[in-house]
């Protein structure tokens, strides 16, 4: 991947910076430039959401995506966020085993992979279980 | 508007063709439809051709005008039409419109693939470009992965087992053994399927469908002039199509493809049928949980009953719906912008009574449901006999 590429989205992959439409007040991840509910009277800004949300759905990727082959098995996930929308993510530190719908996470800071052995890191963010 | 009737259909072999090139492929599949359209290549007005990604598979881009060139069709308009695995119903979509508006008589609509001239690990990556690059590739997410996300939702919320998964592939690859054209001849059974190696669970390498090289072809024609063609034209009389989130997580349902539904409401409209009309359809199976959830988006069954319709046997030729006939994606392959129009085949061949050994006896109207990526494309069309 082209380096401004990765560079432009920081804010959201480290951050969780999506966006709150003023004028309906929902909040959306990714950011969105048009609002999809209020289209041309919608007034987008950015919006910090709050890392915990919980698991809607889980698969454990025995066969990588490119680039993600160190990492098998991997949970992949969507979850809810508790500011509304939802997101695909990897679930972390765990056994694959334990992940369950409806279980509580916390998105967490974490390198995703990198340009070959000389090029740049890629990092972003994915779920971490909330052990009660 | 005027109605449009399919008057030839061609199609290839399907599966690793590596003794035949991209060229080869299509033009043997429009010399078959010319041939079974009894037309001169000389009358065709214009083409569409679905294609995925040429430039990915290949390095070859500009593909309407090469195929253009090749069939000795220049300089008659030709159009490639993309909406990833959905491409070849695009094209059929698009040719449609245009014999309908009246600005062109005789259109072909084109779908191919060559999938097998890069390596496999090359191929999966190309696919996983109809998902969202920026927020579910680039965190791991594969096709696989996906579909395996919705069916574990469909598991969690409706009871569906992976045993029901497993009896989609196993009805799709006994179809596909009736299926002269299909890549596999090759029974499974369910316990092959639950024992075969993990892709993404719950979805294993047996739910999965196929890298595929194929091409197919139709040719249509104003109803009012099919007839001087052939004796048995076979009308389109709905054809709908529907957009949807690119990305699963935008969606408010993992379990339904909106997209399918909004497609499917302006197809049965426009043909004036509803689900309880339709004798037999090709869905889009690149999962064996996609036909589950096909079948349902589709009004066959209730939300949620996928499983147990096809537990029940309904979906097999002889049941109350027979669903893939052609053996699916599953069975037959899945060149991706190849299996709109295969689709189309299928249910032309069907209606005309010529399917041999897999008809579905009466067949008097056809669906054809054709997906792209994780369902921001759906196109549904419904096929009539003519008489």
């Amino acid at each position: 991947m082209a380096v401004p590429r990765f560079w432009r989205e920081i804010p959201s992959r480290y951050n969780l910076i999506g966006s709150r439409c003023g004028n309906c007040n929902k909040v959306m991840f990714p950011p969105r430039h048009i609002c999809p509910h209020c289209r041309r009277i919608g007034k987008l800004e950015p919006y910090k959401l709050k890392p915990r949300g919980k698991v809607v759905s889980y698969a454990i990727t025995h066969v990588a995506a490119n680039g993600f082959e160190d990492q098998v098995p991997y949970v992949l996930a969507i979850v809810e966020l508790e500011d509304g929308p939802r997101l695909t993510t990897q679930i972390t530190d765990c056994d694959p085993a334990e992940v369950k719908i409806g279980d509580e996470v916390e998105i967490v800071f974490r390198r995703m992979g990198e340009e070959g052995e000389d090029g740049v890191l890629y990092y972003g963010y994915k779920g971490k279980l909330v052990k009660p | 508007m005027r109605d449009v009737a399919v008057i030839g259909v061609g199609i290839t072999k399907f599966g690793e063709l590596w003794d035949v090139s991209f060229r080869e492929m299509i033009i043997e599949a429009g010399a078959r439809a010319i041939e079974d359209a009894k037309i001169d290549g000389k009358q065709l007005d214009a083409m569409y051709v679905g294609n995925m990604s040429s430039g990915q598979f290949i390095r070859q881009e500009h593909t309407g005008a090469l195929i253009a060139d090749h069939a000795g069709l220049v300089p008659i308009p030709s159009t490639r039409v993309e909406g990833a695995c959905a491409s070849g119903g695009l094209a059929l979509r698009q040719a449609v419109i245009t014999v309908a508006s009246g600005i062109h008589d005789f259109v072909v609509a084109a779908g191919i693939e060559k999938m097998t001239d890069v390596l496999s690990g090359v191929a999966m990556g190309a696919l996983a470009t109809a998902a969202d690059q920026e927020w579910e590739v680039y965190v791991g997410a594969t096709f696989p992965g996906l579909y395996a996300l919705m069916a574990r939702r469909h598991m969690y919320e409706f009871g569906t087992t992976e045993e029901q998964m497993a009896m989609v592939a196993v009805k799709n690859h006994q179809n596909a053994c009736f299926n002269p054209c299909a890549q596999y001849h090759m029974k499974v059974t369910v316990d092959a399927v639950l024992n075969s190696p993990p892709v993404t669970l719950p979805l294993k390498l047996l739910d999965c469908s196929p890298i595929t090289d194929g091409a197919a072809c139709v040719i249509l024609a104003p109803a009012e002039k099919a007839r001087k063609f052939n004796d048995t034209p076979i009308l389109i009389t709905g054809t709908g199509q529907a957009s949807d989130s690119i990305s699963l997580h935008s969606r408010p349902s993992l379990t339904s493809l909106r997209a399918t539904t909004e497609a499917a409401k302006a197809a049965y409209k426009m043909a004036g049928v509803g689900p309880d009309d339709i004798d037999l359809a090709e869905v889009h199976d690149c999962f064996t949980i996609a036909e589950l959830m096909a079948i349902e988006d589709l009004g066959f069954c209730k939300k949620g009953e996928g499983g147990k319709v096809t537990q029940e046997g309904e979906t097999a030729i002889g049941g109350r719906i027979p669903i893939n006939t052609s053996g699916g994606l599953k069975g037959k392959g899945h060149p991706v912008g190849a299996t709109g129009i295969a689709q189309a085949v299928e249910i032309v061949q069907q209606l005309r009574g010529e399917a041999g050994k897999r008809q579905v006896d009466g067949a008097e109207i056809g669906l054809a449901h054709n997906v792209g990526g994780s369902g921001g494309t759906a196109v549904v069309h419904v096929f009539k006999r003519g008489d």
